[in-house]
């Protein structure tokens, strides 16, 4: 049989919808992908170097601005990794409050995955919805910590700040009109017919090659594996709050766009157990002014939007860190990329990367 | 209301008139109307666009809950002015590697057919620039001269990205322009003529989508798919491929395209208010305007689909083109035929 040429195509490094600047050298027939191969670093900023000539504290605001979608989260796997070396003692607030700001921040992220899946499915209208609520979300932020995305809230030993009198009302507010607002995203997207040609049986990812390729978070839950950071090695105070462990079974681009809908749904509601239980008390531990770590090594991970993050540092007793690694959830995920879109179409590859929800900044570091 | 109605046969008539009065000989009185028909309808074009990028930028803004652009002059109105001068005062970048004349010529031939659609649209009462007993046919026939400008844009651009945008426009062109011809067949079936005057007189009493409905929605969707609207705006493709057939164009050369796109959005709308919503007619109203308000309405709806729903695939498309729309429209043909020869056979 006849067979026409292959084409080279890079997506990339400049492209609308690879969330940022990835570049995929796809090899194509007609509109099939037949080959794939990541090519990533575009946006390498040398953070685990930068974290060599800092001191603990001033390498805070760094942990923002590796996943900028997410930020509360690493912050608090970072501070909680030298918390966990330095054996310091936070006080119960200070850990409701983490837990509340990771919860929401957990929440922006998945809600930017879903605009952004909706867009690069060229439903901008689906966006918008999505971005609208995640507004709501930084305007909590900023109300708080006075910065909406590279917030720098927690601190080794506690938060930055206490809530202002007006974040729980306005909290409560929030998670209380979310479900509404769900709905009105699942009514224009998640019944579209398109939407579900688009997404349904499209870039299955099947449980053991999940595994194989070390994906963790939402993506491997969409698989039907159900391994959860906060529920396998509970950290902070995660064991006192009742939320399930979202589980889909087919691992398709629609359970990975859905799942996300089901752990906003669990994070609503240990927001809403966290404020219920809130205790008064200090928001700082005592922490010595300079801080300077025994020589010793710990490995410390959290679950983020994206999957286990962990922070791996290594301590020679002087105040920076030796070396401090940082394990990337969306680096390990892109991983299993190029093997995931083989014999889909160009327009699959979008909707699968979108599904996949990488972030370039956390990918490059 | 009677002058409103006849303004513009009046401004025709008038300067027939004139140029009788300077006793010049009838050929060139014919060429002259028809040249002035023809600045009429370049107006009609440029203020159509102007309105219809203001209005659909307001339209998106509604359903996405933003104001939209409202900077600039009553409402933002101004706004696609200021972009037309700044996309006019940009350079106009030709890719070194680029097949020249293919890629400079495009940008017009793609405008060209979507005028010419114009001639033959009855705007209003005895308001047609050219009375073609096959005007329908003519519509069609120029309407799919389109095609071949955006494979020459796709081909001529030395772009992987415009190739495939290219390829999947003729692709998607050719296989939507059956079901949209065999849609518009039930009509021609009932009337018994191309000519649009006719189809629109035939429709004095009845609309024509309360006989047709099916072959309405046929249209209305291998015509979205034709104007490369969204859902089916796949040769753009601006998610997966940057921006198809558009990525080198840049400038006024782009802005011409664009355009296109909205004359064509505009013709295909009058042609489905001719043969589906009876034209003209309408109460109160003089004729053109009620042409005008029907056109608009239509065009409200192709911005409504093309903000609420995803893009389809390009697989899905063709399945949806051969498998669904074309077996559907030819159904509807056959029922047409057996019921125009009930209605002949019940003594109508």
């Amino acid at each position: 049989m006849p067979r026409t040429q292959e084409l080279h195509l890079n997506m990339g490094p400049q492209h609308p919808s690879t969330h940022g600047v990835f570049r995929c050298l796809l090899t194509l027939d007609g509109e099939t992908v037949t080959q794939a191969e990541n090519h990533i670093g575009y946006l390498h900023r040398g953070m685990e170097k930068i974290a060599e000539a800092k001191t603990y504290p001033q390498f805070i605001p760094y942990t923002d601005r590796i996943d900028y979608l997410c930020p509360m989260v690493y912050n608090q796997g970072y501070v909680e990794t030298i918390e966990k070396i330095m054996g310091l003692q936070v006080p119960e607030r200070a850990e409701y409050l983490r837990v509340i700001m990771a919860e929401l921040s957990r929440m922006a992220s998945h809600l930017l995955m879903v605009a952004t899946m909706a867009i690069d499915l060229a439903s901008s209208t689906g966006w918008m919805y999505a971005l609208r609520e995640r507004e709501k979300i930084l305007d909590l932020f900023e109300m708080t910590c006075g910065s909406r995305m590279s917030v720098s809230y927690m601190r080794i030993g506690g938060v930055s700040e206490d809530l202002p009198a007006e974040f729980i009302p306005a909290c409560r507010e929030f998670i209380q009109q979310f479900p509404a607002m769900m709905h009105e995203i699942h009514d224009l997207l998640s019944g579209n017919e398109i939407f579900l040609a688009r997404t349904k049986s499209i870039g299955i990812l099947p449980p053991d090659m999940a595994m194989a390729y070390g994906i963790t978070g939402p993506n491997l839950r969409a698989s039907g594996v159900s391994y959860d950071v906060r529920r396998a090695q509970p950290y902070s105070i995660y064991e006192r709050f009742t939320f399930e462990v979202p589980v889909r079974y087919k691992g398709d681009c629609f359970d990975r766009y859905m799942i996300r809908f089901d752990e906003m749904e669990e994070s609503r509601l240990i927001i809403e157990q966290a404020l219920e239980n809130l205790p008064e008390g200090e928001i700082k531990g005592k922490v010595p002014r300079m801080i300077k770590i025994p020589p010793g090594e710990v490995y410390h991970q959290v679950e983020s939007s994206k999957g286990a993050l962990g922070f791996f540092l290594v301590s020679d007793g002087s105040n920076k860190p030796y070396r401090l690694h940082i394990r990337g959830p969306s680096f390990v995920n892109m991983g299993v990329f190029p093997e995931l879109i083989k014999g889909w179409k160009i327009q699959d590859v979008i909707s699968i990367l979108a599904s996949l929800d990488p972030v370039l900044g956390e990918v490059d570091r | 209301m009677d002058v409103l109605e006849n303004l513009f046969t009046n401004i025709a008539l008038y300067a027939r008139n004139l140029l009788m009065e300077w006793s010049v000989s009838y050929s060139v009185i014919e060429l002259v109307i028809l040249f002035l028909a023809i600045i009429g309808i370049l107006g009609l074009i440029v203020l159509d666009a102007l309105i219809l990028v203001w209005l659909e930028r307001k339209v998106v803004g509604f359903i996405q809950e933003r104001p939209g652009p409202n900077r600039l002059g009553p409402a933002g109105f101004f706004q696609t002015i200021a972009d037309t001068l700044k996309l006019l005062s940009k350079e106009d970048v030709v890719p070194r590697s680029a097949d020249r004349w293919l890629f400079l010529l495009a940008a017009p031939i793609v405008f060209v057919p979507a005028i010419m659609l114009y001639a033959v649209i009855p705007f209003g009462k005895d308001m047609v620039a050219v009375n073609l007993n096959v005007g329908l046919f003519y519509c069609f026939s120029i309407a799919s001269l389109g095609t071949v400008s955006f494979l020459m844009a796709g081909w001529g651009s030395r772009n992987k990205y415009s190739l495939l945008g290219g390829m999947r426009t003729v692709a998607q062109m050719i296989s939507y322009e059956i079901p949209l011809l065999l849609s518009v067949l039930g009509v021609v079936m009932i009337v018994g003529s191309l000519n649009l005057s006719d189809i629109v007189s035939a429709q004095r009493n009845v609309w024509f989508i309360l006989i047709q409905p099916v072959a309405f929605v046929i249209y209305f969707i291998a015509a979205t798919a034709e104007l490369n609207r969204g859902p089916f705006d796949l040769p753009e493709g601006e998610q997966e491929l940057v921006a198809g057939v558009y990525t080198e164009y840049s400038g006024m050369r782009w802005a011409l395209f664009f355009l296109a796109e909205y004359t064509n959005l505009v013709a295909t709308a009058a042609l489905a208010v001719t043969l589906f919503f009876g034209g003209w007619h309408g109460p109160w109203l003089p004729s053109w305007m009620w042409f005008f308000i029907k056109v608009y309405f239509l065009i409200f709806i192709f911005m409504l689909v093309k903000w609420t729903y995803p893009r389809i695939r390009v697989d899905h498309l063709m399945h949806f083109g051969w498998k669904f729309l074309i077996p559907l429209s030819l159904v509807n043909l056959v029922l047409t035929g057996v019921g125009i020869e009930i209605y002949r056979v019940m003594g109508g």
